[in-house]
C-alpha cells in the first residue's frame, strides 16, 4: 500500500510538473504559429479606433489599435503631457491644436511626398496650422461645419436659417449649449457681423460678450458631449448652438426628428487631422495608417463614421463615396458636379474654428464662465 | 510614563498610517503645490505664485458657484435628512427584527448600481416627453418642465444619498435606549412629543453625522447637476471641469479643490461638535 501510494504521489507530482511545463511553454508555441499583432496606440476623438474604421487595416497589417479617447483639444494637450514620449503612435487633432502640439514638440515632422496631397482639394493641400516653415506636421483627414441644429417639428429650414432664432420667443428655456466657449462665441461673433469672427478688437469683443449675454434667459443648459445627444435626441432642446452635424447627422440617421443648418450669417469648420507622436516606435506603422485613412477608401469609412460623420478632403474619396453610398453623400451635400459643400467654402460663408487671435483664450473662457454663472 | 511602541501596536497602526500618507496627505500636498503653479501655451511649469489664489478669489463667478453649492447641498442635507427619518424611524421602532434586516438589505442594493445610470435614468421620467409627463398627459395634466432645472438636481441628490442617510440614521435610532421612550410614555409624553424630546435628541449623533454625509456627497457632486440640472446654475464641480477644459488650467482648478476641502474641513468639524455637544464622557 505504502509504495503504491509513493507510485501515485511521484506520477501525479510528476504529471503536474509536466503539465504545468505544458501549460507554461503554450503561449511560447502559440505566439510562433500566429504572430501576434502589434499594438499601436492612438490619441483620438470618441469613435476613431472602433472597428468600423479600424478593422480593415488592423487585419491588412495585424496591427491591433489601442484607443485613448479624449474629449477636446485641452483634454488630448493634457492627456500628452502626463505620458511619456512615444505612448500615443497616432495623434488625432483638431486644427487649433496642431500648432500647440508643434510647439510643445509632442508630434513628429511627415513628409509631404507620402501622403496623397495631389487627391486633396486644393483648400486642402496647404491647410493653415498643420505647416510650420514649410515642414508638414499634421494631415487633415475629415472636417465639419458648425451652425444651427434645430427640432425639424419645432422650426423650419427657414426660420433656423440665422442665429437669431436662439432669441425666438417660443424656443425660451429649449436653447441647448454645447459647453464649450470656441464654437458658441464663434457664433455669437459671426452674429455680430465679424467677417473674421475669432480675429476680432477689443470693442468688437465687448460687442459679442453683450450679445451673448442678452441669449441667457432662452438657455436651458450647457451639455456635454453625451447630454447633447439625449437633449437634442428626446426633445429636452429643440435648438443648440456650437454644434453640426457631426452631432445631429448621428441622431437623425437613427430617425430623430434633428437636422443642422448654415445659416446666412456663415458657418463655422472644425477640422481633424492626423499627426505620429513624438517617439513612437510605430512610425512607419503610423504613417501606414494615416495613409490608409486618408486613402479614397479611407476617406469614404471616414466620412460616414458610426460615432459622428464628417466631410472628407479628398476628391477620390467623394468619388468612392457617391459610388457606395449615394444616399450620405447627398444627405452631407458631397455631391459631385453640383453645387455642394465646397461651394460653401468658396464662397466665403465657412470660417475656421481657431483660437482667439487678439484676446488671450483666457479671457474668452473666462467670460464663458461668467456666462454660464449669470 | 513613556509609551512603550510595541511591534503588536504598529502592525495595527501602520496600515492606516500609510494609507492616510498615500491617499490623502500626499495627494493633499501635491494639490497645495499645483495651485502655485503656472500655466503658459498649455503647459504647466512648477512655481510659486499666488496668481491663481488671487485670480479666483477675485472673480464674481467663482463666489456665485461658491454660494449655490453650498446652498444646494445645505437644502440637500435637510431635506434629505427629513424625508429619511420617518423612513428610519419605523423600520427602527415599528418593525420586526427580520423586516428590519430586510429592508436594511433593501437600503443597500442601490448601490449595487453606477450611480450615473441611476441619474440617466431619471432623464427617462423628468424629461418633457417622459414617463411622468405622459402619465400626467393621461389625466389632461402638462406637461410640466422638470429635467434641467434644480429640482431634479435635488432628486439626483437624494438618490445619492437617501439609502446611505437612512442607514446612518438608523444605526443611532436602534441604540437608543428603550426605557426612556417607555419613561417618556409613563410620564404622559404624546407620540409625537416623544419623537422630538426623547428620540431625536437622543439620536442626535447619528442625525448630524447622516445630515453631514450627505452635505459632503452634495457638496462635490458632479453628476446631478450637468445630467439633471441641465450645468445652470454653476456648481464647484462644474467650475472645475470648466476650468480645466480651457487653456489646461489645473492649477486654478486646485484652488477650488482646495476651497471645497476646506469647507469641508470647517462643516465637519462644526457639526461633530455640534453632534456632541453638552455630551459627558
Amino acid at each position: 500500500m505504502q509504495n503504491r501510494g509513493m507510485t501515485l504521489k511521484s506520477i501525479s507530482r510528476r504529471a503536474v510538473l509536466s503539465m504545468g511545463g505544458a501549460a507554461l511553454a503554450m503561449p511560447m508555441l502559440s505566439r510562433r504559429a500566429f504572430a501576434a499583432p502589434t499594438e499601436m496606440t492612438m490619441l483620438a476623438w470618441y469613435g476613431h479606433a472602433e472597428p468600423d474604421m479600424v478593422a480593415e487595416f488592423e487585419a491588412e497589417n495585424n496591427v491591433k489599435f489601442v484607443p485613448k479617447y479624449y474629449t477636446g483639444g485641452d483634454n488630448m494637450l493634457g492627456l500628452i503631457s502626463q505620458s511619456p514620449p512615444g505612448t500615443f503612435d497616432v495623434i488625432l487633432s483638431d486644427a487649433e491644436y496642431v500648432q500647440q502640439l508643434n510647439a510643445a514638440g509632442y508630434i513628429e515632422e511627415m513628409d509631404a511626398a507620402d501622403y496623397a496631397f495631389d487627391e486633396f482639394f486644393p483648400e486642402f493641400q496647404q491647410f493653415p496650422g498643420h505647416w510650420q516653415d514649410g515642414k508638414l506636421f499634421s494631415v487633415i483627414t475629415r472636417f465639419g461645419f458648425l451652425g444651427v441644429a434645430y427640432n425639424t417639428e419645432a422650426l423650419t429650414e427657414a426660420e433656423a436659417k440665422s442665429y437669431n432664432v436662439f432669441w425666438n420667443e417660443k424656443l425660451t428655456g429649449k436653447v441647448g449649449h454645447f459647453d464649450w466657449h470656441l464654437p458658441n462665441l464663434g457664433q455669437m461673433s459671426l452674429l455680430a457681423g465679424n467677417a473674421s469672427p475669432y480675429d476680432i478688437d477689443e470693442a468688437a469683443w465687448a460687442a459679442v460678450q453683450e450679445k451673448t449675454l442678452s441669449l441667457r434667459p432662452q438657455i436651458g443648459g450647457f451639455f456635454d458631449y453625451g447630454g447633447t445627444f439625449s437633449s437634442l435626441n428626446d426633445g429636452q432642446m429643440l435648438a443648440f448652438a456650437g454644434i453640426g452635424d457631426w452631432i445631429t447627422g448621428t441622431l437623425e440617421k437613427n430617425g430623430a426628428k434633428v437636422r443642422s443648418v448654415i445659416p446666412e450669417e456663415g458657418g463655422l469648420q472644425w477640422t481633424e487631422s492626423f499627426s505620429i507622436g513624438k517617439g513612437s516606435t510605430k512610425a512607419d506603422l503610423a504613417k501606414k495608417w494615416i495613409q490608409y485613412v486618408t486613402s479614397a477608401k479611407g476617406q469614404a469609412k471616414s466620412a460616414n463614421m458610426a460615432a459622428y460623420p464628417a466631410l472628407i478632403p479628398n476628391q477620390k474619396g467623394w468619388e468612392v463615396l457617391n459610388a457606395e453610398n449615394p444616399d450620405e453623400a447627398k444627405r452631407q451635400n458631397m455631391l459631385i458636379g453640383q453645387p455642394n459643400v465646397m461651394d460653401m467654402i468658396r464662397s466665403g460663408q465657412i470660417k475656421y474654428r481657431q483660437l482667439p487671435i487678439q484676446q488671450d483664450l483666457e479671457a474668452w473662457n473666462d467670460f464663458w464662465s461668467e456666462y454660464k454663472g449669470a | 510614563m513613556r509609551r512603550h511602541v510595541s511591534l503588536y501596536g504598529l502592525t495595527f497602526s501602520l496600515p492606516l498610517l500609510i494609507w492616510q500618507l498615500l491617499f490623502f496627505v500626499f495627494p493633499l500636498a501635491f494639490l497645495v503645490a499645483l495651485s502655485f503653479w503656472t500655466v503658459k501655451n498649455f503647459a504647466m511649469r512648477p512655481d510659486f505664485d499666488t496668481i491663481n489664489w488671487v485670480t479666483m478669489f477675485s472673480r464674481k463667478v467663482f463666489w456665485q458657484a461658491y454660494g449655490t453649492t453650498f446652498a444646494l447641498a445645505a437644502a440637500a442635507a435637510t431635506l434629505t435628512s427629513v424625508l429619511a427619518f420617518p423612513c428610519s424611524y419605523a423600520i427602527a421602532f415599528k418593525l420586526s427584527d427580520t423586516a428590519r434586516r430586510w429592508l436594511v438589505f433593501l437600503m443597500v442594493i442601490p448601490f449595487f448600481t453606477s450611480y450615473l445610470v441611476r441619474v440617466y435614468s431619471w432623464q427617462i421620467f423628468l424629461s418633457d416627453a417622459g414617463i411622468i409627463n405622459v402619465m400626467l398627459g393621461q389625466i389632461g395634466l402638462g406637461p410640466y418642465s422638470m429635467l434641467n432645472s434644480i429640482g431634479a438636481t435635488m432628486i439626483g441628490y437624494l438618490t445619492l444619498s437617501f439609502p446611505l442617510v437612512v442607514l446612518l440614521q438608523l444605526f443611532s435610532l436602534v441604540f437608543i435606549d428603550r426605557t426612556l421612550i417607555e419613561a417618556a410614555h409613563n410620564m404622559r409624553c404624546g407620540r409625537l412629543r416623544t419623537v422630538f424630546a426623547v428620540v431625536i435628541p437622543s439620536g442626535r449623533v447619528g442625525l448630524v453625522i447622516a445630515a453631514l454625509f450627505c452635505f459632503i456627497l452634495s457638496f462635490g457632486d458632479f453628476v446631478s447637476p450637468i445630467y439633471l440640472g441641465g450645468g445652470d446654475p454653476t456648481t464647484l464641480s462644474i467650475l472645475i471641469t470648466d476650468t480645466t477644459k480651457s487653456g489646461q488650467q489645473w492649477p486654478r482648478a486646485a484652488v477650488i479643490a482646495l476651497t471645497m476641502i476646506a469647507t469641508l474641513m470647517v462643516v465637519a468639524f462644526a457639526a461633530v461638535k455640534f453632534a456632541y455637544k453638552g455630551r459627558t464622557k
